[in-house]
């Protein structure tokens, strides 16, 4: 392996300039980042779109809106979309690929080529996804699980098209995994050591392990289904002695880990945000570490608390039980951990801040409710309803999507050199937050009281709650406005933020705006101490201290 | 003279406490209870609740407090306390979720227990289930798949509430197909699209699904079970409220999944007999009765 060195990059005979360069197979680990970032975007308003139709088919309790197998597609696509195109590549690929080489001070990724392969896998992965619904039987129609034997029975060429597409998605991942790996274990900057890393490299590391390990068992099983599609063999065909129930377990063996692929790059990023705008150093830094490998161990021995219902034995169930709300563990102490991290701040109220509480306060409800949900007798009653459509938009929406929102506003000023508008920013967080809340809430207890998940069509008692979920929806539309506008104008008029607008201390900050090609002019700085905020105890100013600063203050 | 905040926060703990418990109490979201699990499993959802009220109460409170009283203010530009970690504090709240959630697990388990879920699946010395073992060898083709070979005798997968059905329990032969439930008695060989079945007698359904995976909820019974192409299926409950509910599928099976629904009619013990009668044929055929001497044909 070697590090990339400026010869390599000064002869630029065959690499576009200037704009160009985001359309182009650059090598460049900022500009990878951003075509993430942007082609997430894209796919984040096309599965938003989705969103609209399904919460506009379920304003009444007939299917009226879209016919019945297009309902099936839609839903499908959402999922898929959603997952593998919106939030997989933009908090591992876009923040992972623009940030991680300067946290390890580094001047690229270790695989700069395969990070640009694994990138433009993911264009013709979506546009092959979203093209299927426009061929003849349309796209698949067997839910983003696919579950055999209804996958078997759907139009055949759609379910292809999405094993295809999922199957390229994987390899992208995969080959992102390896590299995020490689270059936080190999790509230090001397000196550099791991308990010094900022902890968005921790949780990049874990998530990668997570990739590694699990996606190539979903790719296995996703192509032994398209066996069973176009070859008629008998995997997970009942009817020629398939099983029905190991698809499930593979399945879950990489979709349950895929929460956390999902998840714990958000905690990474709410790790950097919170200790800059709080002023104060992370709380519990190493105890932030091992929740994190936790995590990613007990992640993956969770999976079978999808399948309560399918007829799993007895100890099985028991066994995912307890692994799975021993996760609270570690989780919750994270979260206890970002709550110390701003008791006794001084915290700016900006966008950024503002979008990492409402993380919290969503993720910590989505938390709750999924331990109830790890529960089998509570799980018995509520999976497949929309008790768990509410739990897990809760998880991926209320908690990595805000962690998004927040990063954008946060990194923007580094990928401009321009700052975001306050006011809209807030204007944004406020309407996000209150559609969030309005369109998810109500949907628990639609799930409690009996309106199973994707469905068309529902019980008329349940009419009045669904529309409130379906304001709340279109409020979530129309804050996505604010931020456009603001993302659009400010690149061109924004106020220029000059190259360390928040005064922070992680490496990214301590270059130029936009930074250069090879991140810093001359040698990487050597950063021991990323969170290294704060007044030491005898500098509290005693007018303006409160009894617990003085508490806590003596600990340092 | 300013009270001490050890004093404060101990008032507001507890009232956290108390507020938590009282909505668990008071704060109704679980619709009717119809079954003779239904009750437990609402008392497991009442703890949950109250857990999760106080909870979610505090990180909230938490969070606003902060936002509010750590604000930073107009042409304030310090740093905040320098604090690094708090090694005590740290193993409070690393101890204190694991006790709650080992006291939730251990709890649920004894729920879960209560209501039949720990019935051991496909041990053979330990099948509670002889009628329907023989009823799903019995079935029509398809379900000889279930069976692994070599004993010829299929498995059975039960469901929670399997150890309610005994002697007196009334057996009712469940089908899903795209996009209906097709209720049969062997009993009475009736044959019908919605389920009848009379209160406080434990009734065991016998399920089978024809095409793709479908699910039996009934939300007012608190229990759900998938219905899996080649794995005979047992699911048993007891009634305890007459009326009617509704039997919603709960696995996407196809277009029309959403209307896949139909109902469950409790009936007080006369009623459901009278409704037997009615819908009975004059005599049960004989030929059902021999039947169930043969071995599997299909």
């Amino acid at each position: 392996m070697t590090v990339a060195s400026p010869a390599d990059f000064e002869p630029q005979g065959l690499q576009p300039q200037g704009w160009l360069k985001y359309f182009s197979f650059s090598l460049d680990h900022k500009v990878i980042g951003l075509q993430y970032l942007v082609t997430g975007f894209i796919f984040y308003f096309i599965g938003g779109a989705l969103a609209g139709v399904i919460r506009m088919e379920l304003t009444s309790p007939i299917s009226d809106f879209v016919s019945r197998e297009t309902y099936n597609e839609v839903l499908t696509l959402h999922g898929t979309v959603m997952i593998f195109l919106w939030i997989v590549p933009v908090v591992n690929g876009a923040f992972g690929n623009y940030l991680i080489p300067f946290y390890v001070g580094a001047r690229d990724m270790a695989f700069p080529r395969l990070n640009a392969v694994a990138f433009w896998l993911i264009p013709p992965a979506g546009i092959l996804l979203i093209a299927s619904y426009f061929i003849a039987g349309g796209a698949a129609q067997s839910g983003w699980t696919a579950y055999p034997p209804l996958s078997l029975t759907t139009p055949a060429i759609g379910q292809v098209i999405w094993i295809l597409s999922v199957l390229l998605l994987g390899g992208s991942s995969i080959f992102g995994g390896i590299n995020f790996i490689a270059t936080i274990l190999k790509l230090r900057r001397p000196g550099l050591k791991l308990m010094q890393l900022p902890m968005y490299c921790w949780a990049m590391l874990g998530t990668s392990i997570l990739v590694v390990l699990s996606t190539p068992v979903l790719a296995g099983t996703l192509i032994l289904l398209s066996f069973d599609i176009i070859a008629h063999t008998g995997f997970f065909n009942p009817a020629l002695g398939g099983n029905v129930v190991v698809y499930q377990h593979l399945f879950w063996f990489y979709s349950h880990p895929a929460v956390y692929i999902m998840v714990l790059p958000a905690f990474g990023l709410v790790s950097e945000i919170l200790p800059v705008h709080a002023r104060k150093p992370l709380f519990g830094y190493t105890t932030m570490v091992y929740s994190i490998m936790a995590i990613v161990v007990l992640g993956l021995i969770v999976w079978a608390h999808h399948m309560f219902t399918s007829g799993t034995p007895p100890w099985m169930r028991l066994f995912f039980t307890i692994a799975t709300s021993f996760i609270a563990v570690p989780t919750g102490i994270k979260f206890f951990n970002w709550l110390a991290t701003l008791w006794g701040g001084k915290l700016a109220l900006n966008s950024a801040m503002l979008f990492s509480c409402g993380f919290i306060i969503n993720f910590v409800f989505g938390g709750i409710t999924g331990v109830a949900l790890a529960q089998v007798p509570f799980d018995i009653h509520v999976h497949d309803t929309y008790f768990v459509v509410g739990h897990f938009h809760y998880i991926v929406y209320g908690g990595t999507v805000f962690v998004i929102f927040a990063s954008v506003y946060h990194w923007y000023p580094k990928f401009t050199g321009r700052l975001l508008n306050e006011d809209l920013g807030r204007l944004h967080f406020v309407l996000t937050f209150i559609g969030f809340n309005l369109c998810f809430t109500p949907q628990h207890w639609l799930g409690l009281n009996g309106m199973p998940r994707r469905v068309a069509e529902y019980d008329p008692s349940f009419t009045t709650l669904n529309q409130i979920s379906s304001v709340g929806a279109l409020l979530m539309a129309i804050s996505t406005l604010p931020f456009l506008i603001n993302v659009i104008w400010s690149a061109f008029a924004g106020q220029i933020a000059g190259d360390n607008p928040w005064n922070a201390l992680t490496p990214e900050w301590l270059t130029a705006s936009p930074p250069p090609v090879e991140n810093w002019k001359g040698e990487a700085p050597l950063v021991t101490h990323p969170y290294d905020y704060g007044v030491p105890e005898g500098k509290i100013d005693l007018r303006v201290a409160s009894g617990s600063d003085l508490w806590f203050g003596g600990k340092r | 003279m300013a009270i001490p905040s050890a004093l404060v926060t101990l008032l507001l703990g507890m009232g956290l406490v108390l507020a938590g418990l009282w909505v668990g109490q008071n704060v109704q979201l679980l619709p009717l209870d119809a079954s003779s699990n239904a009750p437990v499993y609402d008392s497991l959802f009442q703890v949950l609740f109250s857990i999760g009220t106080i909870l979610f109460l505090g990180i909230v409170g938490l969070v606003v407090f902060s936002l509010v009283r750590f604000r930073r203010r107009p042409g304030d530009l310090a740093d905040g306390a320098a604090i690094e970690g708090n090694l005590p504090l740290e193993i409070v709240w690393t101890a204190i979720p694991a006790i709650v959630v080992l006291f939730v697990g251990i709890y649920s388990y004894d729920i879960y227990e209560r209501m039949g879920g720990m019935v051991a699946l496909n041990d053979h010395s330990a099948m509670h289930h002889p009628a329907a073992v023989q009823q799903a060898s019995n079935g029509s083709a398809g379900m000889a798949d279930a069976s692994p070979g070599g004993s010829g005798e299929p498995r059975v997968w039960a469901g929670i509430g399997s150890s309610d059905s005994s002697e007196g329990s009334l057996p009712v032969e469940v089908t899903a197909m795209q996009f209906a439930f097709i209720f049969h008695y062997p009993d009475g060989d009736i044959t019908s699209g919605e389920l009848h079945v009379p209160v406080n007698r434990p009734v065991e359904l016998r399920m089978k699904a024809n095409d793709v995976i479908h699910a039996f909820w009934v939300p007012q019974f608190r229990l759900k079970q998938d219905v899996i192409p080649g794995q005979p299926t047992v699911l048993s409950f007891t009634a305890t409220r007459a009326g009617s509910y509704p039997i919603v599928c709960a696995e996407l099976c196809g277009p029309y999944h959403g209307g896949m629904r139909s109902t469950v009619v409790v009936h007080e013990e006369e009623a459901f007999n009278q409704w037997f009668e009615t819908n009975a044929p004059a005599k049960p055929k004989p030929a059902t009765l021999a039947s169930a001497g043969l071995t599997p044909t299909a």
